[in-house]
């Protein structure tokens, strides 16, 4: 054995090392480089410890901005999951059916985000909208523009509307690779519609309906585009999320500090949530 | 526990059948009896499972009617039936305890707690899983798993037949045997009508009290191990069955004199062959003699399996296979004498007896 030891080998690690450093690494630096320290532009910084943490902590503006938020995802969440595993089960296994029902599903999941805002933003306006005219003409006194809980049921709709296709085809790629020997088992011993989805169904999603529910949920929690374009956070602080408020402060009012520490606080929040979701799943996943 | 009648089932999985081809299930015409075990042998595709299908209710046949004791129950659901199944990969619920998973039909059909309590413990001890009644049945072995199916079937003690569908196919060699064995006390001790589907010969030769040959969507023969063995009544059984299978070579047959190439064998009877083409002689490799008397024939290759040999060769330009025991000497000139009795003509691939009966 006649080997050449050299360190040669690292430059293989490099290009993925530059990708990371780049599109992660710094720019979340960067975030807490500015978490903790002042500016007034020229490149100007001041050393500000935690200042900017304590003042975003104690905002009430932050907390119940994180409330809607919360409030958002669990709605969502609770309508999406059962709606989308109610739609999985009723979709055809075999046929025709079967590439016209996933083009249908996987249409809303391939608009862009801020056009998807602005077919509701459209749809929904009480002048020219389809929805809002007709809703007018039926007598229904709805504005998402003037009436915060009209527009929450807007955005919570259209996020339906947008995402339940997702939690769908998740769920139905669950059901397809169940054989079909389960379901004759199934009649043979007797089995309810309902036993058969609880007992046979159910567990053969367990899986996939985690990852549906750590996807819907992670995303709604970032949730930006979609009221930013149809309500642009209003009426009020109605509909401003975490997101939105972010970058109102950080942007609009050039708060760089304050941004920069919502940031953390914000990616730590996902971040523990996602964690507490995952371990609650799977634990009851590994206990069974 | 019932007989079953199959009254001229045929199956065609296309909506519009024209031909005969386009039939999975050819005319099946039978009747099996209560406590029978029947097993369906045959290779890949030749209508087995279509058959089984049929029987459990999961299937409608396209023609014909399927009775259980008499009564029709063509149109029933399979629930209705009241037939229970075990399938090619082992069917179980995750989710649930052993226990549950064997209470699951009983409760269904809202057997009392008491009854289904008692009968769940009776059925655990029978498929020897007491001491897992409170596990789930996730993690258990495949063999396990596939004695929880059954378990399932039996604790309705109500049942009118138990359909295995290769039931053994996932299962260890060894665990093969263990579970082929319990099957076979079980099928003893509760007399269910047992219909075993299978493409391994061994398999069904030691279950079976019967079993079906079945070969490109028909039955062939219906018989025990022994007459399949001697008797095959086309040659595809005598192929199938047996290891080499059946030597059949082309033959001219006339009144009891059957003509080999250059050589010509006398039978104990005329066989009827009026107005067949193809007619064929079949023997088994264990019934054909080898030694220095009889018919020649060039020995091409023998292949020494332990306790026997078997002697490839060429006899009238066609190949041969003769089981000899492990102690025959192969001489160099070697000459072949059939055994008489075990001779079966066949024309057109059917077998034919004499013209008497």
């Amino acid at each position: 054995m006649n080997k050449t030891w050299n360190n040669k080998a690292w430059f293989l690690v490099l290009p993925v090392l530059l990708l990371v450093a780049f599109s992660a690494a710094i720019p979340l630096m960067t975030v807490v480089n500015y978490s903790v320290q002042d500016t007034f532009g020229n490149n100007e910084f001041f050393w500000a410890g935690t200042d900017w943490f304590d003042e975003i902590l104690h905002s009430p503006r932050f907390w119940e901005a994180l409330q809607r938020n919360l409030l958002f995802s669990f709605i969502i969440l609770a309508l999406e999951i059962p709606l989308g595993i109610f739609i999985a089960l009723n979709m055809p296994k075999k046929g025709l059916g079967v590439p016209v029902c996933l083009v249908l599903m996987a249409l809303p999941l391939l608009i862009p985000w801020n056009v998807v805002g602005t077919i509701w933003q459209v749809f929904g306006r009480v002048d020219i909208g389809l929805l809002g005219r007709v809703l007018a003409s039926l007598g229904f006194d709805y504005n998402y523009v003037r009436d915060p809980i009209d527009a929450w049921i807007t955005v919570i709709v259209m996020d339906v509307w947008h995402w339940t296709s997702l939690v769908v085809l998740l769920c139905y790629a669950g059901l397809v690779s169940i054989p079909d020997a389960y379901y004759q088992a199934a009649k043979i011993d007797g089995a309810s519609r309902w036993s058969v989805f609880r007992y046979i169904q159910l567990p053969k999603m367990n899986r996939v309906l985690l990852i549906a529910v750590l996807l819907r949920f992670m995303d709604s929690f970032m949730i930006y585009t979609e009221p930013f374009v149809v309500t642009g956070g209003g009426p009020g602080n109605s509909t401003t999320f975490l997101s939105i408020d972010l970058v109102k402060m950080a942007i609009g009012q050039f708060d760089l500090g304050p941004a920069a520490a919502m940031s953390i606080v914000y990616f730590l929040i996902i971040l523990l949530m996602s964690w507490i979701f995952y371990t609650v799943m799977t634990s009851s996943d590994a206990d069974s | 526990m019932a007989r079953i009648t199959l009254d001229h089932i045929r199956h065609a999985y296309g909506p519009n059948p024209q031909s005969e081809e386009d039939y999975a299930l050819r005319e099946v015409d039978h009747e099996w009896n209560d406590g029978g075990a029947y097993a369906l042998l045959g290779p890949s595709g030749c209508g087995k499972t279509t058959l089984l299908n049929i029987i459990s209710g999961l299937l409608q046949p396209s023609h014909g009617r399927i009775l259980f004791d008499g009564r029709d129950v063509t149109t029933l659901s399979t629930q209705a039936r009241n037939i229970a199944q075990v399938f090619q990969f082992p069917v179980i619920y995750d989710t649930m305890t052993v226990y549950d998973n064997l209470a699951f039909p009983l409760c269904n059909r809202g057997v009392s707690e008491a009854d289904v309590d008692r009968r769940v413990r009776d059925m655990l001890e029978i498929i020897d899983l007491s001491d897992w009644a409170k596990r789930k049945a996730r993690g258990l072995t495949a063999d396990q798993k596939q004695k929880i199916s059954l378990g399932r079937g039996l604790v309705r003690n109500d049942v009118n037949a138990i359909l295995f569908d290769e039931p053994l196919t996932v299962i260890d060699p060894h665990m093969k045997w263990v579970l082929r064995s319990q099957l076979k006390r079980l099928h003893k001790q509760f007399g269910f009508t047992m219909v075993y589907v299978t493409h391994d010969q061994t398999e069904a030769l030691t279950f079976a009290d019967k079993v079906v040959v079945m070969f490109e969507g028909q039955i062939v023969q219906i018989g025990t191990p022994a007459e399949l063995f001697e008797r095959p009544s086309h040659t595809f059984v005598g192929y199938f069955i047996g290891s080499p299978g059946m030597n059949v070579l082309p033959a001219k047959v006339e009144g009891t004199q059957i003509t080999l190439g250059q050589e010509s064998l006398q039978l104990g009877y005329a066989p009827d062959i009026a107005g067949r083409n193809r007619i064929e002689v079949g023997i088994r490799p264990e019934f054909i003699h080898i030694g220095r008397e009889g018919m020649p024939a060039t020995v091409t290759r023998v292949e020494d399996n332990g306790r026997r040999k078997i002697v490839r060769a060429t006899f009238e330009g066609q190949p041969i296979a003769i089981v000899a025991s492990e102690d025959t000497e192969i001489p160099a000139e070697a000459r072949i004498t059939f055994d008489p009795a075990a001779i079966n003509i066949y024309a057109d691939s059917w077998r034919v007896d004499s013209r008497a009966n």
